[in-house]
């Protein structure tokens, strides 16, 4: 059971990524426009960012 | 459903507030950017042919496209206005909508949103995570691995709870202090119960805590609160959003200059000049010039009407071909157009107030879960003695109430549904609409405007010959009457040129004149030329002495307009049109679309009346206008739609938006509306039905965490699931 030890809290760090990760998307406004994203990719014009 | 309920567009007083607040966005934003609303915009090539093309407009610094809320805003200078981008987004085939630019109430509806999502996304985190430790605890974790892991839960849960519960208690103590049991009252109890619970049983090394119960508890709410603000802010916005149009100004004549006033500073006697296309600001009589006004507006009439000394105006109808100085008889609050106003007002009042099947259910709910929490924990109290056992079947009792379920069933049935009918053109400014619409079973429409485009079309062109045709295109092209203005357009796509006619001038309020090969040519009034005018609306020619020859218009049916009104009658609703236009055009329309019950020449009151009348004989009436004549009948009606070309008293007074060209999706969503309705009840029932399972089993004591962790997340699951369902 000592590998509870390491296991808790590894579980605990990778879903606290997630977490970050998700808030991290909120705050950058990355679900405004889901459809609109969706269509961009198509589209060859270059998009805000990055440009080369 | 949550605490607050009633709709938003009940007030009198919003119809009126908007124009101020618009007035004042206006002046903070200066040249922040423009939001217009693009109701066809559906693709990857729509995005990059609007936004290329606004781009190349000189002024304009960035344009962006939203495609999930059918939207492009534009960055441009103070010298680009909405209607130079709506004209441009027109040439390449686009409609377009200006909106509120108050970008400002935008980003802060958003940050709400973002809030609930972020809280959504903590309780979701911690949900799992807890849910993993359970996991462990129901397969048989013992001793001093169980309360390893519910103190690992507790360290977790208890944060995550103060944190993302906070939309919960914060408005259940508001409606504490208001003496009110709201929905979030019993939320709030059951989250700080069982926490607590929890935690003393932690502290004893007891074998159920309910952190896992509580946190999932919170995060299903949060979801059906987060898509209840979507749907509301969907409503507020909208309301927001669709522009006033007119800015309350006037030209003001004093002692021969000039002045630009507000409205509100105008006084009886005092003389305005109107130029050609402006908007009356006032009641009153002409003192100079003569023209011709467009009344369809305030009246439904097709045919404008010749003003010259001495005619008497109304606030609200368009000046059209020359300028006009009118004597003041009644401005601000005594104008016909606020007359108007207050019978909107009127009608709104009279207007029930409608309980949604939420709001119902909710007034049901609150009371009995906390009646039968305290009823299990008497009860238990009385029958072992034993305290911690009590509160324990108390806690779960009230958790395994809580209304996951509920508080789910109508906002992702609402969601969905305003989401198809969004896509289908359809804006959903109140919240009540849906289900109001459902129960439709009589539809009023509107002519002009509405069943047709507003637009003259003229007719049998093919019959003339070419030559007239060259004169008449010459003649229409000199002047900007919307009569001439469509019969040049459709002399210009029929491809016939211009002749050369030479001293062309516009007569204000009479037509058109030149020579063409030495021979005098009008078009204008029938007056004008010695004709005899007839029903229909016309415009009339004469060459030299030759006998005037008459150009018909007809107003084009709205395109969908027939399969609509086809679709209504087949699925068994009455349906009726009351127009404020003469009889013969009423008539020939309501033949052509195969409308049995018409009536014509309708004042504002009488159409606002038969709308009450049939109210009063237990129909549900949905009204489908847009003039200023019909925003009392729109307001009076259960329920109520008009197209976004309507003018913003006819938007702000009904409930329902419809952006696009095409009436044919009506038909569609009614049904939409109706199976929504439908989908909701059947939640109500799911989520009870889930409740008489496991309330019995709760009150008996033998709810373990598992058990209730299990019912809430299938309720909740199912219900989402019948909600997607919705087609």
């Amino acid at each position: 059971m000592e590998m509870l030890v390491y296991l808790i809290p590894v579980s605990l760090l990778l879903g606290g990524i997630g977490l970050a990760a998700f808030l991290w998307s909120l705050k950058h406004r990355q679900y405004d426009d889901p459809d609109g994203d969706a269509n961009r990719i198509l589209s060859d014009d270059w998009d805000d960012r990055p440009k080369p | 459903m949550s605490t607050a309920a009633p709709s938003i567009s009940a007030c009198p007083a919003c119809v009126a507030a908007p124009a101020a607040e618009a007035i004042a966005a206006r002046r903070a934003e200066k040249d922040a950017g423009l939001v217009l609303s693009l109701p066809t915009a559906h693709c990857a090539v729509c995005i990059s042919d609007v936004e290329r093309t606004l781009a190349a407009m000189p002024g304009v610094r960035s344009a962006r496209v939203n495609l999930t809320l059918k939207r492009v805003s534009v960055a441009a200078g103070p010298d680009v206005t909405a209607d130079d981008v709506i004209a441009r987004l027109k040439t390449i085939g686009y409609p377009a909508h200006e909106l509120d630019p108050g970008l400002l109430s935008v980003t802060e509806t958003d940050k709400r949103g973002r809030d609930l999502l972020m809280r959504l996304g903590v309780a979701g985190f911690a949900m799992m995570n807890i849910m993993l430790l359970s996991v462990a605890v129901w397969s048989g974790a013992e001793a001093a691995t169980r309360d390893l892991f519910h103190w690992i839960s507790a360290a977790i849960a208890l944060p995550t709870l103060a944190f993302a519960g906070q939309p919960f208690f914060a408005s259940a103590w508001t409606s504490l202090k208001a003496r009110r049991l709201g929905m979030d009252v019993p939320i709030s109890l059951a989250l700080i119960l069982a926490s607590a619970i929890s935690l003393y049983e932690t502290f004893e090394g007891g074998h159920h805590a309910y952190f896992d119960a509580a946190v999932s508890l919170c995060f299903f709410l949060l979801a059906g609160r987060y898509l209840d603000y979507r749907s509301r802010a969907a409503a507020r916005s909208a309301a927001e959003e669709l522009a006033a149009l007119e800015v309350p100004r006037a030209t003001k004549l004093l002692a021969g200059e000039e002045r630009i006033v507000p409205i509100a500073e105008l006084a009886v006697g005092d003389l305005v000049r109107v130029r050609p296309g402006a908007r009356m600001p006032v009641d009153g009589t002409v003192t100079e010039g003569t023209s011709e006004i467009d009344r369809s507006l305030l009246t439904g009439e097709t045919l404008p009407v010749w003003a010259g000394e001495g005619s008497t105006v109304s606030a609200g109808e368009v000046n059209l071909t020359g300028p006009l100085t009118v004597r003041v008889s009644a401005a601000g609050r005594d104008s016909s157009l606020h007359r108007m106003a207050d019978l909107v007002a009127v009608a709104e009042n009279a207007r029930t107030k409608y309980t949604s099947l939420a709001d119902r259910m909710a007034r049901a709910y609150s009371p009995s879960v906390h009646l039968l929490s305290l009823t299990a924990f008497a009860v238990w109290m009385y029958l072992t003695g034993d305290l911690r056992l009590s509160v324990n079947i108390a806690a779960a009792v009230l958790i395994i109430t809580c209304p996951c379920a509920l508080a789910l069933a109508v906002p992702a049935v609402v969601t969905s549904a305003s989401g198809k009918l969004f896509r289908k053109g359809f804006l959903i400014k109140d919240g009540t609409a849906l289900e109001r619409l459902a129960e439709v079973d009589t539809v009023v429409f509107d002519k002009t405007g509405t069943l047709t485009m507003g637009a003259p079309e003229p007719q049998d062109l093919s019959a003339r010959s070419r030559d007239d045709l060259a004169v008449v295109a010459a003649l229409a092209g000199a002047s900007a009457h919307p009569l001439s203005r469509a019969l040049a357009g459709a002399l210009d796509a029929a491809g016939i040129r211009p002749a050369a006619v030479t001293g062309l001038r516009e007569v204000p309020g009479w037509g058109v004149e030149g020579r063409w090969r030495g021979k005098p040519v009008r078009l204008g009034r029938a007056e004008w030329l010695g004709a005899v005018p007839g029903e229909r609306t016309a415009s009339w020619f004469a060459k030299g002495d030759a006998a005037p020859v008459e150009f018909a218009f007809a107003d084009s049916p709205r395109p969908g307009a027939e399969e609509a009104v086809q679709a209504l009658i087949a699925s068994g609703k009455r349906v009726i049109l009351l127009s404020g236009d003469a009889e013969a055009p009423v008539a020939t329309l309501a033949r052509t679309l195969g409308i049995p019950d018409w009536q014509s020449g309708m004042r504002p009151e009488e159409k606002a009346g038969r709308i009450a009348a049939l109210t009063e004989a237990g129909h549900r009436v949905l009204m489908v206008g847009d003039g200023l004549n019909d925003t009392a009948a729109l307001a009076g009606a259960h329920v109520s739609i008009s197209p976004a070309t309507a003018l913003d008293a006819a938007r702000t007074a009904s409930d329902i938006v419809l952006l696009g060209q095409d009436l044919a999706p009506l038909s569609d969503a009614l049904r939409i509306a109706t199976v929504a309705r439908r989908r909701i009840k059947q939640n109500f029932a799911l989520s009870l039905a889930y409740n008489v399972i496991a309330v019995p089993v709760a009150l008996v004591g033998l709810a373990t965490p598992l058990i209730a962790a299990l019912a809430m997340s299938a309720s909740s699951i199912t219900v989402s699931l019948n909600a997607l369902r919705l087609k």
